[in-house]
Parts: C-alpha cells; structure tokens; sequence
C-alpha cells in the first residue's frame, strides 16, 4: 500500500479547506432557496481526497474512455462536487454564482454536463452504485482498467435498491469499484436511529461480500489508505464515519442543516472559524 | 429493407410458430453475430425470453443480475454510457413499472440509451393473474420524455423492431404481445419505420387504428364490416410514441368515425396517444376507444380474457357497427 507523503496530505488538506470555502459561497448564492448544507460538509475530506489525488480525471482525460469515474450517489450534496470540479479547472468560480438560479448548469442536484465533469444526473436516491456496476463491467470487458467511486448517503441505504447493487458487485467480483458510505448518522428527519436503524452496517457489507473497512471519514491518511488496499475478487465498502456539517461549529451534528439558509452573518462567522481550521 | 436479418417465407412461419418472445431469442443470436458491442440483460428469465441458446453461445455478452430491475436498469445505463449496444429483457410489469423511476431518470431524463424488451404484455398471461397481465405499460412509459414505444403486429414485426431499436436515437420500449401460433400480419419482408404507421387496408368510411396483436383482429373485423356495407381502413400503429400525428390528422380528414384498439388498457395507451392528436384538429372525427376497461376484473386463458373483454374480430366489428349506426 502506497501511502501519501507529507506533500501530498498537506496538498490535499489545502483542496478541502478550499472545497468548503466554496460550499459556504455557494450556500450563501443560493439565498433563500437555500441549500443541502450538512451532507455536502460530511464528505468534504473524502471528495478532496478523490479529486486532488486519488482519481484519473482531469480536463485533457474528460473524454477518453480510461478516465476514473465518479458518481456522487447521494445527489444532494452537490456542492462539495461542484466545489471539487471547479478546483480541478472543469467549472469556472463564476460559473459557481449561478448555483440553482433559473437556467443554470449546476442546479440543486447534479445534471449529467460532460463539458463540466458532471458524468451522471442524480438526486433520486438508491441508483448511482447500479449505475458503478454497469460502468465496472464495461471497465473489465473492455480492458479500459478504470476504476469507479461513488458516495452513498447513510440514510440512501434506506433505499432497496443500493442492496440489490450491493448483491451484484460482489458476485460479479468487481474489485474496480469502491464506494464510500457516508456515516453522518442523520437523515433529512431525524437520526438513523429515529427514522430507520441501519444497525451494524459493516456486517451488513461484509455478509454481501464486500472487502469493508471502516475509518474517519474526516482523516485523508484514512481515506487514501483505505482507497489502496488493492484487494482483489471484491468491491471495496469504505464506511466513512464522519460529521454532519463538519467544520463549522453552528452546523456540526446540528440536522436543521440539512437543507438550510445561509445568512450573512452566519457566513461571517463561518470564514473566521474556516481560517482556523485544522 | 433488413441488413441484419433474413426474411425469407421460413423465419416468418417459424418466428409466427414459436411467438413473439422465443422469437427475440431466436434473433439475438444473429444480432449476436452482427452488432458491436452487444449486450442482453436479464433478470432470471433466460428461458422466458427465449435466451438460453444465446445464454450458452455468447456467455460474455450476456449478463444475468437476478430478480432485481432497479438495478438492472442501472447496469444498463452504465454499460450503454461507455459504448454498449444493450437490450434488457423481462417480463412487461417488471421491465416498466417496478423500475419507473429508473427508466425516467436513467433513460429519459439522462438519454442513456438502451433497447427494453417486454415480455408477455397485455392479457396473454391471463391465467397468472394481473400482477402478470400487463395493461399498464404503454399509459406509464408514454409519460416519460425521450423514450420510443414499438408494440409490433406480429413476430415479423418484432423482429423489425428489434432489428431498429439499434440505431434509434433514443431509448425503446418494445411491447411483446400475443402468443406461440401468432397469427401472421406480414407474410413477407416490408418496409418498416420507427415513427411511421402503415396502412394496411384502404377505406371511405371508418379508420381502424390497432396495435399488438389487435391489428390482426381489426383486420378480421374489416372482413364483416365490409360484408355488412361498412367500409374501414386498418392501420398498423406500431410506434405508440412518437405518434405519426401527420398520418393520423390526414386521416381524420376522410374518416367519418375514428376507432383504436389495444390489448391495453383504455386509459393512456394508443386510444388517449390518438386522441391526443385527434382533438386538435378541426372538425375531427368522433372516436371509440376499445381497449381492456380500466378494472382488474376478468382472469383465464389469453382466449377467454380477450372475448370478455370483447377483444376478438367478432366483438371489435360488433362494437364498430354499433357505434357506426348512431352517427
């Protein structure tokens, strides 16, 4: 397992903290249509982490068929994608302003655009991992050798669908495909816990017959690790225990975020304890 | 004419004798030699769909993902996004309805692009029950943008739309109806469009528009509607959406009485695709919709259901001359 410098985590640690720059910007464009605020922050670590380092992706690739491919799953959290694919030179910071106004690219859930790196549209949830498995098939078939990540929300495993997924990537061995869980615990009503219990969801995996490991959706060494294990025969379930609204104190584990109203004063606050954060 | 497919007098008595869905099993293993990139999915239903020759054949370029059309949908849309040529085959209720909102995001609202196969729609699996019997698929799909419906006449006109589905633009629902000793609409090659209905018989008085299996029945009911002074053109509608709205408004024009008829439900199927059209024209013809009643009532053999639905040559001419008589 190659593990990342001290460059290279520093690299990394510089995108995220630029990812949630531009989620508080966003968030504060959106005005009172408000935005899906706490699960685009859970996954901001693990979102960097992918595309400032992990994936095969870029502008010059954008069309070749050995690109990596990334679906983000629970389509709410979008403004941690657009925020990634503006750093990576896919979406102009302006274009960021027209987050969910009439006619724009980037509304409040992804719309498949090649030209600005979004692959695939999603925001109904329980279908992006069939979507990883196509892709992972066609991968091996065609000797293209690119591998698929794709982030599920928590409360997405609610859906029937994600376990039909999880049934077939692991009896069609598709060690190209690696998909985060979310573990923010909360769900748009309420917690896991209240709303529907997903008890222990690593046995879960690994009775599908998933390679699962479990970790601090916050820490990048985790992430990159956990991303490199190479193991083979079998999807890889990477149960990211993070916080919902991580970074800010007003947000963190606080579900009124979920789908919340930036304010001014808010968004103030949030860039002083942004300077901050380590 | 075809580049895929031969057909000779022989397929087309063979295709008629096996019906409609050993019919796609027959023809994928010729698609198998001639398209790119081909794949078939399907969700345990090999067998039902004719599939096991092909099963055996080409085992890399079909793909099995059990009982579950969510993500068979999902599959297939990945698949097809990177370059494949997929069919996805089930029986009709599970191919549309238990996948919808897959269909819709995947294939309507994000164009990724496959062939859906339906097995056994409308009334053929009468005997089953209705969560089998299929009356449903035509009113469901019709809804979602960017998505073709064929519902061929005959297992010569399955393999037609097949054979099309390919290099369509968009994505396709084929509706399989009828069963094994279908009867034969086309007894030789034709040409055949995706969009464009054909008009099998030519008539002054009343347009008989059908499709699936009814087209064969509206064609039975043109003999003793003549034989009663009453004269009918019999339309092939075998693309529901996109309606040939041109076609269908000329028509209006000469026809004193519109009549649709489908082994599908009377509420969004090719009656509400005609009328749809129909009510903006001026002056248009009045229009008996005959279909399966909006009820899950009558269970049975394939025979029995449609006579009491009154879905056979008899009942359809019955019904036409009825409502012929108090214009």
């Amino acid at each position: 397992m190659k593990k990342l410098n001290e460059n290279e985590l520093v690299k990394i640690k510089n995108f995220s903290k630029k990812i949630r720059k531009h989620i508080l910007d966003m968030a504060l464009y959106a005005g009172a249509s408000s935005s899906h605020f706490g699960g685009a922050l859970s996954i901001v670590e693990i979102i960097s982490t992918l595309f400032s380092h992990q994936m095969n992706l870029n502008k010059k690739n954008k069309y070749l068929e050995t690109r990596d491919r990334f679906i983000l799953s629970k389509g709410h959290a979008c403004l941690a994608y657009y925020a990634a694919l503006c750093e990576i030179g896919f979406i102009k910071k302006d274009e960021l302003k027209t987050f969910e106004k009439n006619d724009s690219n980037l509304l409040g859930h992804p719309v498949a655009n090649k030209e600005l790196g979004i692959e695939f549209s999603n925001g109904s949830l329980g279908m992006g991992l069939s979507l990883g498995i196509g892709l992972c098939i066609s991968s091996k078939k065609k000797r293209n050798n690119f591998n698929v990540y794709t982030i599920l929300g928590d409360g997405e495993c609610n859906e029937g669908s994600v376990w039909e997924g999880m049934m077939a990537a692991s009896h069609f061995k598709l060690d190209n495909l690696y998909i985060f869980i979310d573990r923010n615990n909360f769900q748009q009503t309420g917690s896991n816990d209240e709303i529907m219990c997903l008890n222990d969801l690593k046995a879960k995996l690994i009775s599908f017959g998933w390679n699962t490991i479990e970790i601090d959706g916050h820490n990048i060494n985790e992430i990159s690790n956990a991303l490199n294990l190479n193991v083979k025969n079998k999807p890889t379930a990477i149960i990211a225990n993070t916080i919902k609204g991580k970074g800010f104190s007003f947000s963190e584990n606080n579900n009124n975020w979920h789908h919340a109203v930036l304010t001014k004063s808010t968004y103030e606050k949030a860039l002083t304890e942004l300077e901050n954060y380590e | 004419m075809s580049e895929l497919i031969n057909f000779d007098e022989k397929s087309i008595k063979t295709w008629s004798l096996i019906g409609s869905r050993a019919t796609f099993g027959m023809v994928s293993l010729d698609l198998a030699k001639n398209v790119k990139d081909l794949m078939i999915l399907t969700c345990d239903v090999s067998t039902s769909a004719g599939l096991d020759r092909f099963r055996k054949s080409f085992p890399e370029k079909y793909l099995d993902v059990g009982i579950a059309e969510q993500n068979l949908i999902g599959i297939a849309a990945g698949l097809s996004s990177t370059g494949y040529n997929v069919f996805t085959t089930t029986f009709a209720p599970f191919q549309t309805m238990r996948c919808c909102e897959q269909i819709k995001v995947n294939l309507g609202y994000m164009k990724k692009k496959i062939n859906m196969v339906g097995l056994a729609s409308g009334l053929v699996l009468g005997n089953l029950g209705y969560t089998h019997c299929c009356i449903e698929d035509i009113s469901v799909i019709r809804s979602i943008p960017n998505i073709a419906i064929l519902s061929p006449a005959d297992c010569t006109e399955t393999v037609k739309a097949i054979e099309a589905s390919l290099s369509y633009k968009s994505s396709v629902y084929i509706r399989l109806t009828g069963s094994q000793n279908n009867p034969i609409v086309y007894k030789n090659d034709y040409n055949y469009e995706i969009g464009k209905l054909i008009e099998l018989k030519s008539g002054k008085d009343i347009t008989i528009f059908s499709t699936g299996t009814m087209v064969y029945e509206s064609l039975e009911a043109e003999k003793i509607l003549k034989s009663q002074g009453i004269s009918c053109s019999v339309i092939d509608v075998h693309t529901i959406k996109p309606i040939d709205s041109v076609a269908i408004v000329e028509l209006s024009k000469k026809s004193k009485l519109f009549v649709s008829v489908e082994e599908h439900s009377i509420v969004g199927g090719l009656g509400s695709a005609i009328a749809e059209v129909n009510s903006s024209v001026n002056s248009s013809p009045e229009h008996l919709i005959i279909g399966v009643p909006d009820k899950y009532e009558i269970s049975g053999d394939y025979g029995y259901v449609k006579e009491m639905y009154g879905l056979s040559s008899k009942l359809i001419a019955k019904k036409i001359f009825d409502k012929y008589k108090t214009l």
